[in-house]
């Protein structure tokens, strides 16, 4: 399992094919709201909060959409489902590989959306990280499941985001609530962190069962 | 008598209400070689990805060194070689197979990687990146990868198509060798004297069903040529018909 997930980290390092399109369009996505909205609006910490997490998952979509493309060229899919592994390894490790590479871009992305939205800086962003790990399992553990499904399929590039988008409304919901109460300052710890975690728990445990089915032809 | 490798019963696979295999059944055992010829279309890369546990039958029963076909213990002992390489172009020879190593659990993986490169005499590209080298060293590299393993059971799809002399020879030779050392070989090809020199066992196979397979022996050359000829010529009229 480690192997496919050093695999994907060496691949990513020699093209940074995905990080750097992720990080332009994560910045893009963020500055359009910004302008579109204007400072004083960005200000306000749940428009903030929706702008964070909006230009997250958009962007993010393109990178997870790549998890299986890398796979496709040279049928190198096929060498992975002849390893004497499960497919709920491989499930795993591109798993492991985009949480890896979406809180990378994060570390970067979020702070400056911070600035670009003028939100209030305290000791509260401490508890961020934490709700932005929390939101990119979930994320990605349905974007590695629908981005096998949709390497699969000849209208792939258009079926991934008609899937994934309506089935993230929950996890976007409470992550954009709990990180609202996060930078107004107030409770963030309470239903829409329980109602994140049970996405995470959701989206893995559903994804590590049904990956196996999803690349079998 | 030997082991049993490969033992497919009845076995259909069906595309989009499309039939691709039509009630295969074949077992091979430990040490033989099966060459199987048929027209463009007559479900030979299918019957292969099927043999590699790559795609589930529609119906039938497959079973490969006794176990289920998809059991994960099966794909640690079957060395697949189709008409993809199967190889990251933006990784280099050696990284390749590094990963290759590394997924199957190999002990002894840095001089197995460098044994495999010098083998299929790729050890002064060992750290290009495969999109920099030619299709011959890509197909070279897809052979070490196949055999890196030391597989029971090498499943070749057409493993000659694009090759130079030099390399279609390296080919033959390495093909020979894993007949000598007993692996089990099932081997698709359009070369009938490849195919013959290869294998024992001989099967013609046409618009996803077994017409004809050798019972005695393999066939010469030109008596395979003759029959090939007829029965694929035949099913293609009925089918027209």
């Amino acid at each position: 399992m480690w192997a496919i997930v050093w695999k994907d980290i060496r691949l990513e390092l020699r093209t940074k094919e995905r990080l750097a399109s992720f990080f332009v369009l994560a910045i893009l996505i963020v500055l359009a709201w910004v302008f579109a909205l204007g400072p004083e609006r960005v200000r306000n910490p749940q428009v903030g909060a929706a702008v964070l997490w909006v230009g997250l998952l958009f962007a993010g979509m393109l990178s997870l959409r790549r998890t299986f493309l890398i796979e496709q060229e040279r049928g190198c899919l096929s060498g992975l489902l002849l390893c004497p592994l499960e497919p709920s390894d491989i499930f795993v490790a591109k798993l492991i590989g985009n949480i890896v590479f979406l809180s990378l871009v994060e570390v970067i992305v979020v702070p400056l959306t911070i600035v670009f939205c003028g939100l209030p800086v305290s000791w509260s962003l401490l508890g961020l990280p934490l709700l932005i790990l929390l939101g990119i399992i979930g994320f990605s553990a349905l974007g590695t499941l629908f981005a096998a499904l949709a390497v699969r399929t000849r209208a792939g590039e258009v079926l991934f985001p008609l899937v994934v988008l309506p089935l993230l409304v929950p996890l976007l919901l409470s992550a954009v609530q709990a990180t609202g109460a996060l930078l107004s300052g107030g409770d963030w710890t309470g239903m829409w962190l329980r109602v994140l975690v049970a996405c995470d728990v959701v989206f893995v445990v559903a994804g590590w069962l049904l990956f196996g089915q999803t690349v079998k032809e | 008598m030997k082991a049993c490798v490969v033992a497919a019963r009845n076995v259909h696979k069906t595309f989009a209400w499309t039939p691709v295999l039509r009630g295969i059944s074949c077992t091979l055992g430990a040490g033989q070689a099966l060459a199987i010829f048929g027209p463009n279309g007559a479900g030979k890369t299918t019957l292969l990805r099927v043999l590699a546990s790559l795609i589930t039958p529609s119906s039938g029963s497959l079973r490969l060194f006794a176990l289920p076909a998809h059991d994960p213990r099966v794909r640690r002992r079957i060395g697949f070689l189709g008409h993809d390489s199967l190889l990251y172009p933006d990784l280099s020879p050696a990284e390749n197979l590094r990963f290759y190593a590394h997924a199957y659990r190999l002990d002894n993986a840095p001089a197995r990687i460098r044994a495999m490169l010098k083998y299929v005499g790729l050890q002064d590209w060992a750290i290009t990146p495969i999109r920099s080298l030619s299709r011959g060293m890509e197909q070279r590299l897809a052979l070490a990868r196949a055999l890196l393993h030391e597989p029971d059971l090498l499943l070749l799809d057409e493993p000659y198509a694009g090759l130079d002399h030099e390399a279609a020879r390296l080919f033959h030779t390495a093909l020979l060798e894993a007949k000598q050392a007993g692996k089990t070989i099932v081997f698709s090809s359009h070369d009938f004297e490849r195919g013959l020199a290869l294998c024992s066992r001989v099967l013609i196979l046409n618009q996803g069903r077994i017409v004809w397979q050798s019972t005695a022996g393999p066939p010469s050359v030109a008596e395979l040529s003759a029959r090939y000829t007829a029965l694929t010529r035949q099913s293609a009229h009925g089918s027209r018909d």
